[in-house]
């Protein structure tokens, strides 16, 4: 893939600012009702702050999450913040996503996630998006499929992992509080997830 | 002396908790306010926390007193994010009575795991007796 790495963190963010209220409304139901506005409030100061010329993809993904760290509030500050910070590291000073690389990122993603969260699959986090999305991602990359079709089959899977919250009750987190109440609503941060992976798809589809 | 960091959502509320928790200091505890966003939102921010760890060590560790959710997971990442070692704990306890408590003891030279502990026996304070 080409180096236009501001772009792509561009298509994110939009897509993030874009559902803000959907997203809002979602935690509105289950947790806090801030998910989307401190998503969109931290994707807002990445456009303003991030050097657009810099091709190193590895130093932007890290200086996204460092903003996202910085201006979020909420937990998925440090969630996504840890997210794009181990997948900067994947790539630090590389210029090009092989679909090695994007495997290693998603797995390095998840182990971030994981440990900052404390959290597993099946608990309707942003886990259960992101976990069947690396998986589908690496079913189809070592298949032979080409990489976009295999951002294809990751955003089918994430998808699918977003509708399967909505069956499955909160152990972390706010939505914690509210039991077996929880089930129903989908997961703002599962869909923010799957937003995020969308947005990568579509990017790269036009490259 | 150890030093002790208040973590709050709120600027104020960190603030606020120091102010009271210095009554029950001595002027040189190194006691820091951690506490919402750059912006004056309410939220918590690990860059902020990481910066007042740094600021509250003077050699013998640096106590972390927390409020809600995501308090936590800022506190945790700002620990990630330290170079040099400074033993750092977060106190699960309550945030106020835990820094109050916590104060004296590191004010009167406590060593960490000894202001940690006086910060966790706020757990059990009674307040009505």
């Amino acid at each position: 893939m080409a180096a236009k790495i501001y772009e792509c963190i561009e298509v994110i963010g939009n897509k993030i600012i874009e559902n803000k209220d959907f997203l809002t409304d979602l935690d509105r139901q289950i947790g806090d009702a801030d998910h989307g506005i401190n998503m969109a409030r931290g994707y807002t100061e990445v456009l303003k702050t991030l050097n657009q010329d810099n091709t190193d993809i590895g130093a932007v993904l890290k200086d996204t999450g460092k903003v996202l760290i910085k201006t979020v509030g909420g937990a998925s500050g440090p969630l996504y913040g840890t997210a794009y910070m181990k997948a900067g590291k994947v790539m630090s000073g590389k210029t090009e996503v092989t679909a090695d690389d994007a495997k290693a990122m998603m797995d390095a993603i998840i182990g971030g996630i994981k440990l900052r969260g404390k959290a597993e699959q099946g608990e309707k986090t942003m886990l259960d998006s992101i976990i069947p999305a690396y998986e589908a991602l690496c079913a189809g990359i070592d298949s032979g499929k080409d990489l976009k079709a295999c951002l294809e089959d990751m955003c089918s899977a994430a998808s699918a992992g977003v509708e399967y919250t909505k069956t499955i009750r909160a152990t972390k987190g706010r939505a914690s509080y509210l039991g077996d109440r929880s089930i129903g609503v989908q997961d703002p941060g599962a869909t923010s997830s799957l937003y995020t992976l969308e947005a990568i798809r579509d990017f790269a589809a036009k490259l | 002396m150890v030093g002790i960091v208040i973590v709050s959502h709120s600027a104020k509320a960190a603030e606020g908790i120091r102010e009271l928790a210095m009554q029950m200091a001595s002027p040189e505890t190194p006691i820091l306010a951690a506490g919402g966003m750059e912006d004056g939102g309410i939220g918590t921010d690990a860059f902020r926390i990481q910066t007042a760890i740094e600021e509250a060590d003077r050699g013998e560790g640096v106590l972390l007193l927390v409020d809600l959710g995501s308090a936590i997971m800022s506190a945790e990442t700002a620990i990630d994010f330290l170079d040099e070692e400074i033993d750092v704990r977060i106190a699960d306890t309550p945030v106020l009575e835990g820094a109050v408590s916590a104060a004296v003891t590191a004010s009167s030279g406590g060593d960490l795991d000894e202001v940690l502990a006086a910060a966790m026996e706020a757990r059990s304070m009674q307040k009505l007796s």
